[in-house]
C-alpha cells in the first residue's frame, strides 16, 4: 500500500465514521423502537371527503362535536384548514384543474419515528411510546410552545383562549384505545371506504409497496411518511404528486432532532474546554492585581519589614 | 450602642431612599417631564398586562397556531438578551485581559445586562401560556434534549452571575463592608463563569431556530446561526456600551461632575475600534455561510433585498462608519454609529424570529397593539429602574468610601 492510497482510505474511513451515524442508520434503529410499533396507511385515492373521522375523533377526544349529519357540509373545503385547539385532524380537499377529480387529503399528527416537538420540549412533556404514539403530557407543560415551532408539519395547536391552564393539543393515535387488543383508532374505525388502514407500521409499509406495484399507473411511486424527517406512523399513497395534495415534500428524510443535536453537543464540549483557559486568565489577572498592590504599598505590611530588617 | 451605632429607620429611608429629601420634597423632585412619559406609559401598560393574565393569550395577541411566537419573543427576549450582552463584553475586557482603563464602562454595563435580563424574562411570564410553571425545567422535570432547556438554565445562571458582579455597589449602598468585600472577590470568578455561559445561551438563541429549517427563509436559516447569533450578540454588546454611556452622562451630568471627557471619548473609539472589526468579522462569516448553504439565488427576491438591507445597511456600513471614527478621531460619528449597529441587531433578531419566519407561509404575522404595549412597558419598566439604582448607588462614579480598584 502506497502513501497515496494510504491517505484515501484514511479518509474513506474518517468519512463513514463521521457521516454513517447519520446516514445509515435509520432512526428508527438508533432510537430503538419497538418493531411492532402501529401505524396508519391513508390511501388518498380511496377517501371520499365525508369527514366522518372528524366526527369521531372529537367524539373520542370529547372535543367540541355537532351531529354527523353537519359534517357532510362540503363548504369548510373552499379553504384549506389546519389543526387547532380543539381539532385534532381535518380533511382538505384538492383539485389540481377544474373538472379534475378532487383529491380529500386526511391531515394529523404525523407520530413521527423521531418526533421535533419531543426534542424541542424543554420539560420532556412528550413521549414516543411502544406503541408508536407521541403522546403529551400537560401536567409540566409550560406553554412555551417551541413543541409548534419545531414540528415539520405545524401540527401541534395551542389553547390560546384558556388564560390558566392553557394546553398543547394534537393526535393522541388514540394510544388509549389501541393498547387495547382489536381496537383501532375512532378515525380508523368509522372510515366507510377503508382509506384509512390501522397496523403495525412494518406491515403497512409492505403492504403500501404492494398497492404502488399492483397498480403502477394508479400511485405515485412513493410513501409518504416513509422516510420523510425519519419516517413516521402515519404513510401516505396519491395518485398526483405529494406537494399538490398539501404534504411539504421539501422536509427531506433528516430527523428534526438532528438538525439541533450538534450544537447541543458542542457547547458542552465547549464550556468544558473553554472553562480551563478562562480559569487561567483569571488566576492571572488576580495574580497580577496582587502583585501591584504589593508594589503601591510596600511601607504596609510592618511586621514583614520588621522581620525583613533583623535578617538584613 | 445600638442607638448611636444605627440610625434611626426613618433616617435611613430618607438617605437611601428619598436621596436625603423629606418625602414631599422627594416627591415634588420627582415631577419632571421624562417621569410623566413614563407614568403615562405605565398607567397604559399594566392595566393591559393585567387584562393579559386574566383572559389569556387569545384575546391579547395575535398569535396562531402557525405563528406561535410574536414579538414578545423577537423583540423583549431575543433583542433584549443580545442588546444586554454589554456586561459579558465590559466584564471580559475589564476582569480577563485587564483593560483597566474601561473602570468606569464596567459597572454601568452590567446594572444594564442584569436589568436586561430581569426584564427579558419578565416579558417572557407575559408570553408562557403557564408562566407560574417557570422553575419547571429547573426542578420539575428535564428536558435534555432541548435547546430551550440549555437557555432556561443559562439564563437561572446567568442572572445569578450578574447579581454577583453587581452586588459591591448595592453593599456600598447598603454600607456592608464585609459583604462588599467579599463580592468583589468573588467579582473576576463570576465573570469566567459568566462568559462560559452568556456564550453558551447567545449562541443558543440562535440554535433555537436550527429545529426550523422549513419554516425560516433560506437565507437567514444557517448552520452557522448559534455562532451568528453569539458574534452579533458581542457587536451589540460594545455598541449599547458605547450608545447607553453617551445616554446616562447626559442623564446623569450631576453624578458626572470629576468626569474625565476626554478620557471617556477617547475609551469610546477604543471600543468603536473592537466594534468595527467585530462587525466585519460577523459580515465575513454571513457571507461564508451563504456561499456555504449556496443561497445566492435568493438574493434576486424581494426577501433577498431585505437581506441585503440588513447585512450591508446594519452591518457591512456601521462596520465601515466605525473605523471611520477610529481614523479621523470622530467621536459623534462612532456615537451615532453604535445607534445604527443597535437598530441592526434589533433588526436581525426581528428577521429571523417574525419576518424571514414562516416565509412561505400563507398566514403571517403582525402584533396585536396589546403585544406593542406591554412590550413598551416592560422596557420602560427597565428604564425606570435602571434610572432608580443609579440615582441611589454608585455606578457611574466610584464610592468615595471604597477601593475603587478591583
Amino acid at each position: 500500500m502506497d502513501r497515496r492510497e494510504f491517505l484515501k482510505k484514511a479518509a474513506a474511513i474518517t468519512g463513514v465514521c463521521l457521516a454513517g451515524s447519520r446516514t445509515n442508520v435509520s432512526a428508527a434503529e438508533s432510537l430503538r423502537l419497538n418493531p411492532d410499533r402501529y401505524g396508519v396507511l391513508i390511501d388518498t385515492t380511496r377517501c371520499i371527503g365525508c369527514r366522518r373521522c372528524e366526527w369521531a375523533c372529537n367524539e373520542w377526544n370529547k372535543n367540541p362535536n355537532g351531529p354527523l349529519k353537519s359534517f357532510e357540509d362540503k363548504s369548510v373545503f373552499e379553504q384549506v384548514r389546519r389543526t387547532h385547539a380543539a381539532t385534532f385532524t381535518v380533511v382538505n380537499r384538492f383539485q389540481d384543474k377544474k373538472g379534475a377529480r378532487p383529491v380529500y387529503v386526511k391531515k394529523q399528527c404525523m407520530h413521527c419515528e423521531d418526533p421535533g416537538c419531543l426534542s424541542a420540549c424543554f420539560v420532556g412533556a412528550f413521549k414516543k411510546t411502544s406503541s408508536g404514539a407521541v403522546v403529551y403530557d400537560p401536567s409540566v407543560c409550560v406553554g412555551c410552545r417551541y413543541c409548534m415551532v419545531a414540528c415539520p408539519f405545524d401540527i401541534p395547536a395551542y389553547e390560546y383562549n384558556d388564560p390558566i391552564t392553557p394546553k398543547v393539543t394534537k393526535c393522541t393515535l388514540c394510544f388509549d384505545r389501541i393498547n387495547t387488543e382489536g381496537r383501532v383508532p375512532a378515525c380508523v374505525e368509522i372510515c366507510p371506504t377503508e382509506t384509512l388502514r390501522f397496523g403495525r407500521r412494518s406491515d403497512l409499509i409492505q403492504l403500501a409497496h404492494e398497492r404502488i406495484s399492483n397498480n403502477p399507473n394508479k400511485y405515485v411511486d412513493h410513501i409518504y411518511g416513509e422516510h420523510e424527517v425519519g419516517g413516521t406512523s402515519w404513510l401516505y399513497l396519491s395518485s398526483v404528486p405529494f406537494d399538490k395534495i398539501g404534504l411539504r415534500t421539501d422536509i427531506g428524510t433528516k430527523p428534526i432532532p438532528s438538525t439541533s443535536k450538534g450544537f447541543l453537543f458542542s457547547v458542552k464540549t465547549f464550556e468544558i474546554i473553554a472553562a480551563w483557559p478562562l480559569v487561567f486568565a483569571a488566576l492571572y489577572a488576580v495574580a497580577k492585581s496582587r502583585k501591584k498592590d504589593r508594589k503601591e504599598t510596600p511601607a504596609a505590611p510592618k511586621k514583614k519589614g520588621g522581620e525583613d530588617g533583623k535578617k538584613q | 450602642m445600638e442607638k448611636n451605632s444605627r440610625p434611626p429607620l426613618s433616617s435611613w429611608v430618607r438617605d437611601k431612599i428619598f436621596l436625603g429629601m423629606s418625602f414631599g420634597d422627594y416627591l415634588k423632585s420627582n415631577l419632571t417631564l421624562s417621569n410623566a412619559i413614563f407614568a403615562l406609559i405605565l398607567i397604559v401598560a399594566i392595566p393591559v398586562m393585567v387584562y393579559r393574565l386574566v383572559y389569556g393569550l387569545g384575546p391579547s395577541t395575535n398569535l396562531t397556531d402557525t405563528n406561535p411566537w410574536g414579538i414578545w419573543i423577537g423583540v423583549d427576549v431575543l433583542c433584549g438578551i443580545a442588546l444586554a450582552a454589554g456586561g459579558l463584553v465590559m466584564g471580559t475586557m475589564y476582569y480577563l485581559f485587564g483593560m483597566k482603563e474601561y473602570h468606569h464602562f464596567v459597572r454601568p454595563a452590567i446594572l444594564t445586562s442584569l436589568l436586561g435580563y430581569i426584564f427579558a424574562v419578565f416579558a417572557l411570564l407575559f408570553d408562557l401560556g403557564r408562566y407560574y410553571r417557570l422553575p419547571y425545567p429547573m426542578v420539575i422535570s428535564y428536558g435534555l434534549t432541548s435547546i430551550m432547556f440549555l437557555i432556561a438554565w443559562h439564563f437561572a445562571l446567568y442572572i445569578s452571575v450578574l447579581l454577583i458582579e453587581w452586588s459591591p455597589a448595592f453593599f456600598e449602598w447598603v454600607n456592608l463592608k464585609k459583604f462588599r468585600a467579599f463580592f468583589q472577590s468573588l467579582a473576576v470568578w463570576a465573570t469566567v463563569f459568566g462568559v462560559i455561559i452568556a456564550g453558551g445561551h447567545q449562541s443558543a438563541l440562535g440554535a433555537l431556530f436550527l429545529v426550523a429549517p422549513h419554516k425560516l427563509h433560506p437565507l437567514w436559516y444557517s448552520e452557522l446561526l448559534p455562532l451568528y447569533f453569539l458574534l452579533s450578540a458581542i457587536v451589540a454588546g460594545l455598541a449599547m456600551v458605547i450608545f447607553e454611556s453617551t445616554l446616562t452622562h447626559r442623564a446623569f451630568k450631576r453624578q458626572m461632575e470629576h468626569f474625565d471627557h476626554a478620557k471617556f471619548d477617547r475609551l469610546t473609539l477604543g471600543l468603536g475600534k473592537g466594534a468595527s472589526a467585530a462587525l466585519f468579522t460577523y459580515f465575513m462569516l454571513k457571507v461564508f455561510g451563504t456561499a456555504h448553504s449556496n443561497t445566492w439565488e435568493y438574493l434576486n427576491t424581494p426577501y433577498g433585498y431585505w437581506y441585503l438591507v440588513e447585512i450591508l445597511g446594519f452591518v457591512l456600513l456601521p462596520s465601515f462608519l466605525f473605523a471611520c471614527g477610529v481614523r479621523y478621531q470622530n467621536v459623534t460619528l462612532t456615537r451615532w454609529t453604535a445607534f445604527l449597529t443597535v437598530i441592526g441587531i434589533v433588526l436581525n433578531r426581528v428577521n429571523t424570529s417574525i419576518i424571514a419566519y414562516n416565509w412561505n407561509a400563507s398566514e403571517r404575522y403582525y402584533p396585536l397593539w396589546t403585544e406593542v404595549v406591554i412590550t413598551i412597558g416592560v422596557i420602560t419598566m427597565g428604564v425606570v429602574a435602571f434610572k432608580w439604582i443609579v440615582n441611589r448607588m454608585a455606578i457611574l462614579y466610584d464610592h468615595p468610601g471604597y477601593d475603587a480598584r478591583h
